[in-house]
């Protein structure tokens, strides 16, 4: 989550959205190359990596599965931050950055719960179960589809920005439990097994690639999020400038 | 006519996300069923199509008092029953009607096979259910037409839009969720009640449009 | 083509407001109904338009070509309180809207903005315009299809003084087309040569 951090605080020196877009148009292209490149090594390593005994070919979801179900919780934190952003400092591009995360968030959630399905069906036999982990990461879903619903309810983006973060925040109660539901409540879905106080419980064999899937992922999302960032402050002076053009108009 | 259904589409994808509010809304009300009956995969596949439907239905109901409120505010739905003589009002709350349904109502209809999996459905009862709630859910809001004509002057008619309406709905709602459940359930028929679903649907299609052109022309001041 | 009031009475929420009222409209005729607040001027225009049934007495319409104009709500622009456009839309798709549902296409859209002095706007969303702009988009809205009478309820509310008299040119041009202007206003118009009708209201 160190990425997390990083990011927050160079927005925060980057109050001056024409600075940010200026350093986001030099900056995608880079960080779009990185990903692809990282993304592809860690997909050739997953399936590179040996089969499961008990899993067989199906446990090569996990590479995938794991990363999206990680930045799903991720985004979600990243919004929050955000969201204080908002609220406490007023940053000008924290409301941007929540608006154009949510929908990206929102997909990967919906990947992750979509590559756990096709995980769960040959090993669970259910396409779903009203599990803990999976009752909390389908919240998690709803949530972000209301906070997108809610960000494009008004016209006037200021608005819609302070109460999207109070939401935003009141809802990051969920990702905790989404964390601890499999410590918490005996559920269908595995206990963690990378991130724990005691070490990972997974061989590196297959840890190795995860991470690097997980890195890859990430980098698509902070490529995604700057872009969708950038996109949300063109949108916005456009819409500005139309504001002034029909204040303008038949003078 | 085409110009009025394209109109009323692009207002209900434009403005403020109207669509997805319903699907979310739908979402929601089917996730909560669980957390009340519990998590036992049988039951839940047993009452899932029932609770699709109901999801729906309530779901449906969300934007109606809408239909014509925001055409009344602003006066568009004064021009509309000045052009009667060039469009038959009827006709007029039929396109809106249809505008509505395809982007209200449509997004549910294509949600509901995932959350049928959700419910624990096998797929011959997802199948059902959708192709239930497709030829169906037009009624409601072919009904819903009515009850949002006759609230139309009220400043709050949203909740009597909805007291109104489900009455009328139940029989929808019957057939709907019996020809779904026909599908899976043997003895149990599937092809009676479908049909039956279908002539419900046709006959609000036709009493429905009529009713509410009439309430809106009564109820202009 | 004629419009007559004889013996008009009209009533709102089941009091009466006037009766007695006559007039009788020859193309090419304007008629400015004045009053004071309540005197049942917007009543009146509704009830000319066919949105209200009229309480005693008749309004009737005699046109040349019935098959066309089968009644007063057939052949005329209703300009009521409403402007009767959507926000979320822009000027352009708002304006395509009413000339295809209203059909008998008359100025183009482009030709219609420029004359109410707003080429500009029309790409813009409906709702980032100024109160006076909208209404005068709901102008414009006249003039992309044709109708003989235009029914206009408070036409200048809103308006500055330059559109007023833009609006006042667009109303005689409409006369001299041989057109029909029945408008309810307290503002004058500067409208000349026009017949007045003062609505004095139940005593």
């Amino acid at each position: 989550m160190s990425e997390t951090a990083a990011t927050s605080s160079k927005l925060w020196d980057l109050a001056n959205p024409t600075r940010f877009v200026a350093l986001v148009d030099r900056f995608v292209p880079w960080l779009a190359l990185l990903s692809a490149i990282v993304l592809a090594a860690g997909l050739g390593l997953a399936f590179a990596a040996p089969e499961d005994y008990q899993q067989g070919i199906t446990v090569r979801i996990m590479y995938i599965h794991v990363p999206f179900a990680w930045l799903s919780m991720m985004c979600y934190s990243i919004m929050a931050l955000s969201s204080l952003g908002t609220l406490v400092w007023r940053h000008p591009l924290a409301d941007v950055s929540v608006k154009s995360a949510a929908p990206i968030g929102a997909v990967f959630t919906l990947l992750a719960l979509a590559t756990g399905s096709i995980w769960g069906k040959p090993m669970w036999g259910t396409w779903w179960v009203w599990d803990a982990r999976l009752t909390s990461v389908f919240v998690l879903f709803l949530m972000y589809l209301g906070i997108i619903a809610l960000t494009r309810a008004l016209d006037d983006p200021g608005k819609s920005a302070r109460a999207a973060a109070i939401v935003t925040l009141v809802g990051f109660i969920n990702i905790p439990i989404i964390k601890f539901s499999v410590d918490w409540w005996n559920t269908l879905h595995q206990p963690a097994s990378v991130i724990r106080l005691d070490g990972p419980t997974i061989h590196s064999s297959m840890l190795w690639p995860l991470l690097i899937c997980a890195v890859g992922f990430s980098l698509v999302f902070f490529t995604l999020h700057l872009m969708a960032m950038r996109t949300e402050i063109w949108r916005r002076r456009v819409s500005a400038m139309r504001k002034i053009a029909a204040r303008e108009a038949g003078r | 006519m085409l110009a009025l259904f394209l109109r009323d589409l692009r207002l209900g994808i434009r403005a403020g996300g109207g669509a997805l509010v319903g699907v979310l809304f739908f979402l929601a009300v089917v996730a909560v069923v669980p957390f009340g009956v519990g998590p036992d995969l049988n039951l839940l596949a047993r009452i899932g199509p029932a609770i699709l439907w109901i999801g729906a239905l309530l779901a449906s109901l969300l934007g109606l008092d809408r239909l014509f409120q925001d055409d009344r505010e602003d006066g568009t739905l004064d021009l509309l029953i000045l052009s009667e003589s060039r469009h038959m009002l009827a006709l007029t709350v039929l396109v809106k009607c249809l505008a509505h349904w395809v982007a209200a109502v449509l997004p549910l209809v294509i949600a509901s096979p995932l959350l049928g999996l959700f419910m624990n459905m096998e797929p011959l009862g997802i199948a059902a259910t959708s192709l239930t709630l497709l030829v169906g859910t037009p009624a409601i809001a072919f009904i819903g037409a009515v009850g949002a004509a006759v609230a139309v002057a009220l400043p709050r008619g949203g909740l009597l839009v909805s007291v109104l309406v489900l009455p009328l709905a139940i029989p929808v709602l019957i057939f709907g969720v019996s020809a779904a459940y026909g599908a899976v359930n043997d003895p149990n028929p599937f092809l009676p009640p479908f049909l039956i679903l279908c002539a419900l649907t046709m006959f609000f299609l036709v009493l429905g449009p009529l009713a509410a052109a009439m309430a809106l022309k009564a109820g202009a001041d | 083509m004629r419009l007559i009031a004889e013996k008009l009475g009209g009533e709102r929420g089941g009091e009466p407001v006037f009766d007695d009222i006559n007039f009788q409209v020859e193309p090419g005729e304007g008629l400015i109904v004045t009053g004071a607040n309540g005197s049942g001027k917007s009543t009146l225009l509704r009830i000319v338009a066919g949105l209200l049934p009229a309480s005693s007495g008749a309004i009737r319409f005699e046109a040349a070509d019935a098959e066309e104009f089968p009644s007063v709500a057939a052949a005329s622009h209703y300009l009521g309180h409403g402007n009767a456009m959507k926000t979320a839309l822009s000027v352009e798709e708002n304006l395509k809207f009413w000339q295809e549902f209203h059909g008998s296409t008359h100025l183009g859209i482009d030709e219609a903005i420029e004359m109410v002095g707003l080429p500009e706007v029309a790409s813009l969303p409906y709702g980032y315009l100024s109160t006076g702009q909208k209404r005068r988009i709901s102008i414009a809205k006249l003039l992309v299809s044709y109708r003989p009478i235009w029914l206009l309820d408070e036409p200048t509310a809103g308006l500055d003084k330059a559109s007023e008299t833009q609006f006042a040119a667009l109303m005689r041009a409409h006369l001299d087309d041989g057109g029909i202007i029945v408008a309810a206003t307290h503002i004058p118009l500067g409208l000349e040569g026009v017949q007045h009708l003062t609505m004095t209201g139940q005593r």
